[in-house]
């Protein structure tokens, strides 16, 4: 008993270490200016300026605006198409299936960085540079998504599908009516996933755009960095702004994203 | 041709509610291929546009000279000859080695051990993986510019409780010794809830009563993690050290979280070859050069995934 709550402790003090710099972070952001490097967690004067100050002195809220368009459209149009996809590599029979899933998987070891030369100057050509179109396309396709759609359709009953073809129904009715409704919880996990990841992006916005008015909200804190290189509480203020939707995505959807994890894990 | 009575009623009764005169028809697999081919197509064409040209192009762009209007000229070995006189690139390849080196087992011995401690039955254990997961899920720029902001000289939160307990502070990202150091400290603390809950899922799989058969025996608890949770997690230790390989050699924290911390310096210290690649592509317009670069980066993701492949017999670790 005494050492179970002993472990407890420990966990518990582990947890809140791993916690802290985001702490810190947000009494950062409710220092005002002479206090920003004082050393006590809890502001001797606390003040909402920053955050109002971000919002005024700079289109903060046109870099929100852009990075809730480019994510959420990625996310819908990524699950539309990787539900297809995977709907395809689960069901249908055709030839070349598994060589097309192993060459579509094995590109789960292509990173950005990797790419990033060649893929600017392939969006150069395509004249997508500085516009929504270069943020979103590119981002819609990856493997990973399409690896845990399949393997969730691999595991759901097919019996509902094979009675709705004898009764008549075509494959995209089946895909529309059968699939789709019965794969709603892996595509929410799916959703907090690419929405997260494409509000988090940072390289790819950065490579291709130098047009303010197309910025991220990430490219807009990281451009913060030099022009407001003394002012650390106008930086921790935008960054808990930034940090916001990602934490209150996770904590309403936690179990969902947790899930999703676990299931690319196993092969 | 033989043919049931039942199918051909499905047929006629399909001719008849459609109202058309009988026509050649597709047979059942063409239209599944047909369907196939269609339900693939936005992501295959997709795929293979911004993942696989790009691929090829990596592959091949290093034998060019490419001008920053888009002019190419065949260089052949040119750009791989002077990557090895570029004093540079060989720092950046050093950096990222290092940074490879420590962080794969770093992220695996870490990732489990926070596993190993989430499993247990404690209370509130659902709020302590939320802890260590927390950080996951927060962008790269704002985790650099939080350390960034806590790592200052001597004014930094950090270097304030050191002062408290008597060390004196170090330029943690302002010195050459401990810039990478950092990096790397920051990469864990970012990546280790991602791998926990792999570990976790893989933990969770191992049957109950192995550990309960080993308890009997009298099994402490150091024989029962190598005797039973090591062996029966090689899937997952696996799969770890494929994905955690790949995201250290190419993965964008390391490029993200040196761009808003160290900018590669000082010293070039911290100048991983992903964030090299980048300058020399985008300041300084050395397309051709940054791609020769990155293509060995490929090579070498390919010969360390190989490796490891090769070393685990296919991912399944069987040595018996």
């Amino acid at each position: 008993m005494l050492q179970s709550a002993v472990f407890t402790v420990i966990v518990a003090i582990l947890g809140l270490l791993t916690i802290s710099p985001l702490f810190w972070m947000v009494s950062g952001a409710l220092k005002g200016q002479d206090e920003q490097y004082s050393f006590r967690l809890i502001p001797q004067n606390p003040t909402l300026e920053n955050f109002h100050y971000v919002f005024t002195a700079l289109p903060f809220a046109r870099y929100m605006a852009n990075s809730f368009f480019v994510a959420g459209v990625v996310t819908i149009i990524a699950l539309w198409f990787h539900s297809m996809a995977a709907y395809a590599l689960a069901r249908l029979r055709f030839p070349g299936r598994d060589f097309l899933f192993l060459v579509i998987f094995s590109t789960l070891l292509v990173s950005l960085p990797v790419i990033l030369v060649p893929l600017f100057i392939l969006v150069r050509e395509l004249h997508m540079l500085n516009s929504y179109a270069g943020l979103i396309v590119p981002a819609i396709f990856n493997a990973f998504g399409i690896f845990l759609l399949r393997q969730f359709y691999l595991g759901i009953p097919q019996e509902l599908e094979e009675a709705a073809i004898v009764d008549g129904a075509g494959y995209w009715r089946v895909y529309w009516n059968i699939i789709l409704p019965l794969s709603k919880p892996i595509l929410a996990a799916l959703a907090v996933f690419f929405f997260l990841a494409n509000w988090n992006s940072f390289l790819w916005p950065l490579t291709i755009t130098t047009d303010q008015s197309k910025w991220m909200v990430q490219i807009a804190i990281a451009s913060f960095q030099q022009q407001y290189a003394s002012s650390q509480n106008y930086i921790m203020a935008a960054s808990v702004v930034v940090a916001l939707p990602t934490m209150l995505l996770f904590f309403f959807f936690q179990r969902q994203l947790v899930e999703s994890i676990k299931t690319s894990g196993f092969k | 041709m033989t043919r049931n009575v039942d199918e051909s009623t499905i047929v006629a009764g399909r001719l008849v509610r459609e109202g058309q005169p009988a026509k050649p028809r597709l047979s059942r697999k063409h239209r599944e291929w047909i369907a196939a081919a269609l339900f693939l197509l936005p992501d295959a064409l997709g795929l293979f546009v911004f993942l696989g040209i790009p691929m090829v192009l990596s592959l091949s762009m290093g034998f060019f000279d490419v001008s920053g209007f888009g002019q190419y000229t065949w260089v052949g070995l040119r750009n791989y000859r002077e990557m090895f006189n570029d004093q540079l690139f060989l720092q950046s390849l050093k950096a990222s080695a290092i940074y490879v080196v420590v962080l794969v087992p770093a992220i695996y011995c870490v990732g489990l051990g926070l596993a190993l401690l989430v499993k247990q039955r404690i209370p509130f254990v659902g709020i302590f993986r939320g802890m260590f997961f927390l950080p996951y899920v927060i962008s790269l720029v704002v985790i650099g510019l939080v350390w960034q902001f806590m790592l200052v000289d001597q004014l930094g939160v950090v270097n304030q409780l050191l002062a408290n307990v008597g060390i004196t502070g170090k330029s943690w990202l302002g010195d050459p010794k401990f810039a990478l150091g950092t990096v790397l400290f920051v990469s864990v603390w970012f990546l280790m809830g991602y791998y926990m809950i792999i570990f976790l899922a893989g933990l969770q799989e191992i049957p109950r009563e192995f550990y309960e058969a080993a308890r009997l025996d009298g099994a402490n608890s150091f024989q029962t993690f190598w005797g039973i949770t090591i062996p029966l997690l090689k899937p997952t230790s696996f799969f770890v050290l494929l994905i955690s390989t790949v995201t250290a050699v190419a993965g964008s924290q390391g490029f993200d979280l040196v761009y808003i911390m160290t900018k590669g310096g000082p010293a070039n210290s911290t100048s991983l070859v992903v964030f090299y690649v980048y300058q020399q592509a985008f300041q300084y317009s050395h397309y051709g050069y940054a791609a020769a670069m990155a293509s060995f980066l490929v090579v070498t993701l390919l010969i360390l995934t190989t490796l490891l492949f090769i070393g685990t017999k296919g991912g399944r670790f069987d040595f018996d």
